[in-house]
């Protein structure tokens, strides 16, 4: 790689034994010159190559340690110039260190066993197979300056508001509009009033009663008004007193602030990953937060565009991490023994007299769970998508054919049922799905 | 007159009624008796223990019915090792079901090891956490058990996603992927 930029710069020397406009030929020399400097900085600090030397670092040393975090190990960026500065310890150790750790600190090594022991002993794997070049490559890649923290993307956070302006400008349009029609039609009036003033006209108004009095006054109108009112009213109430006892579009704030969309939608974590007892048992739990600390040992602060999304929703990514950490009880390197238990906020909740088990849809009928929970890959906050009544399921259970593929236990039942009805495929109805005692008993 | 504005009333305190619904808070029942369970459901709130929560743990040295191997392998260095060299899988040639362990390594490993064991799943790929390839990892059937069982390093324990079975599972379709991946 290094030869190729030189090589570069060759050609722009030589380039420039033709070229007769001197400016353009000095602009030529520095810019070439320029573009030599930037190059041999990066590849000659170092004699390593940190383009190889961070593929190395990922397949072998980013299960444990970041550039600039704690994590399993502790952080590795400039390490080799801190060790040297710090320590006085030179390539020769961190070689012997990295090929096998626990026989440096057996070896009796001080500094080996003190890092040793700061970190809970816990021992690092040995990796006899990196060549000295390996360890150049790696250690480059460490000592590169931290990037900077790239421009929040303002287009991203500009969008929303945009639309809402352009709607109200639309209706505010509609408004004026409407005004200057209204204010054209009294001015027309007017304007014909006069010219029938001018010509002698009586254009003076016959008093007549006022119109509600005549309204109240016409019984037919009375009865009509009457009608509508009622089954206005009527429609009303058997809408409100049908919703009562029904959650959709429930949406509690939780205690700590999860994003399904970012979760399931961005990163595409399997549902089950969390809600593993779907699988398996009547409840779909909530995860325990051993399993939020899967990942979130690892992840404590989300991307600059991630917490920039988050401003958009008025949430602090990054502080709600800190809500997990506070309450599993994690200082950053490891458990201090001292949990809350988080209230989490339950949404989805059937009546006590209807039994309904996750496992049997989920891993029996496979049934996806977008099917009764909506987009919740697209949810920043999660809210209840179907209405959970009776009607709603039992319609689902009669357009919903049974999934009888590599499924024994329906084998012989499915055959005589479909038998008995007629038809190629069963629906969950015709298997039984619409009797009283499956649900309710 | 006055039946005009009765009805007007009601009308209006219907749609009082409705527009208070709000969906940051549960809805009015009919029964609450008849909705609300009288024993306790999965995650209540109770004051029958100490520390206020129904889901208790099981009592210390139990263990459950049915198929159950203890494992006795310590979550230690040690331990590792020593399943590392000598725990074997309790399946046969005929038990393993890879179309399960299939499933299962895709919704609970493959976000972060790949779906091909490669060290590329969506996680990795976005440098968030970043397992490396099985094919470089020094791993046997016993060691892969123990990580899923205990975790390691940034690892987490897999052992309440996964059952016994489950896991021996997911540790032979590891092997295969392993085998896949070295040939």
């Amino acid at each position: 790689m290094k030869k190729s930029y030189q090589s570069l710069d060759d050609n722009y020397l030589y380039n420039m034994k033709h070229v007769i406009n001197r400016t353009i030929s000095s602009k030529l020399l520095s810019f070439g010159f320029m573009l030599f400097l930037t190059f041999s900085i990066s590849l000659n600090a170092q004699d390593g190559d940190p383009v190889n030397g961070k593929n190395l670092f990922n397949a072998n040393c980013a299960a444990c340690h970041k550039l600039d975090k704690d994590m399993t190990g502790p952080m590795l960026r400039n390490v080799e110039m801190r060790l040297a500065n710090e320590e006085g310890l030179d390539r020769e150790w961190l070689n012997a260190w990295i090929r096998n750790s626990s026989a440096l600190i057996k070896s009796g090594d001080a500094y080996a066993n003190k890092v040793y022991n700061a970190w809970n002993k816990t021992a690092m794997t040995a990796f006899p197979q990196l060549s000295d070049q390996d360890i150049s490559d790696i250690l480059a890649y460490t000592a590169q300056p931290k990037p900077p923290a790239p421009e929040p993307v303002a287009g991203v956070v500009a969008q929303p508001a945009e639309q809402g302006i352009g709607q109200e400008l639309i209706l505010g349009a509609l408004a004026v509009l409407f005004g200057l029609l209204a204010m054209a039609l009294i001015l027309v009036k007017r304007t014909l009033n006069r010219f029938a003033e001018a010509k002698g006209l009586d254009v003076s108004e016959v008093k007549r009663k006022p119109i509600w009095k005549a309204f109240v006054e016409n019984q037919f109108l009375m009865l009509v008004t009457a009608i509508f009112f009622l089954l206005a009213s009527g429609y009303f109430a058997y809408g409100y007193f049908m919703q009562v006892g029904i959650d959709q579009g429930y949406e509690p704030v939780q205690p700590i602030h999860y994003s399904h969309r970012i979760h399931a939608g961005v990163n595409e974590i399997d549902c089950k990953y969390c809600h593993s007892s779907a699988r398996v048992s009547k409840h779909s739990g909530i995860p325990s937060l051993n399993v939020c600390m899967n990942c979130h040992k690892s992840i404590g602060e989300v991307s600059e565009t991630t917490l920039a999304e988050g401003k958009e929703y008025g949430v602090d990514y990054n502080a709600e991490i800190q809500k997990l950490y506070d309450a599993v009880g994690w200082d950053g390197r490891a458990y201090t023994g001292e949990t809350k238990p988080v209230k989490w906020i339950r949404i989805h909740n059937l009546p006590d007299f209807a039994y309904f088990n996750h496992s049997q849809h989920v891993s029996v009928a496979g049934v996806e769970c977008q099917t009764c929970h909506g987009p919740v890959e697209e949810m920043e906050v999660l809210y209840q998508h179907a209405p959970l009544t009776m009607g709603w399921c039992i319609n689902c259970h009669r357009e919903t054919e049974v999934n009888v593929k590599d499924n024994e236990y329906y084998a012989k039942i499915h055959e005589e049922l479909s038998k008995k009805y007629g038809v190629e495929k069963l629906t969950a109805a015709q298997m039984g799905g619409l009797e009283c005692g499956k649900c309710h008993y | 007159m006055k039946t005009a504005l009765k009805y007007i009333s009601v009308l209006v305190l219907l749609v009082g009624f409705v527009s208070c619904q709000k969906n940051s808070r549960p809805n009015y029942q009919y029964m609450p008796n008849m909705y609300q369970p009288v024993g306790y459901e999965a995650y209540q709130e109770s004051d029958a223990f100490s520390n206020g929560v129904e889901a208790q743990l099981p009592a210390e040295g139990t263990i459950p019915r049915g198929d159950f191997l203890p494992f006795d392998y310590e979550n230690t260095t040690e331990g590792y090792d020593l399943a590392k060299a000598e725990l074997k899988s309790p399946l046969d040639s005929t038990q393993v079901d890879l179309e399960n362990g299939k499933e299962m390594y895709e919704i609970y490993c493959a976000i972060c090891h790949g779906k091909k064991g490669a060290g590329m799943g969506t996680l990795a790929k976005k440098e968030l956490i970043i397992p490396g390839s099985y094919a470089a990892k020094d791993i046997t059937t016993g060691s892969i058990y123990h990580t899923i069982y205990y975790g390691k390093n940034s690892m987490g324990s897999y052992a309440n996603q996964l059952n016994e079975n489950e896991r021996w599972q997911v540790v032979a379709y590891v092997e295969k992927l392993k085998a896949d991946l070295t040939k």
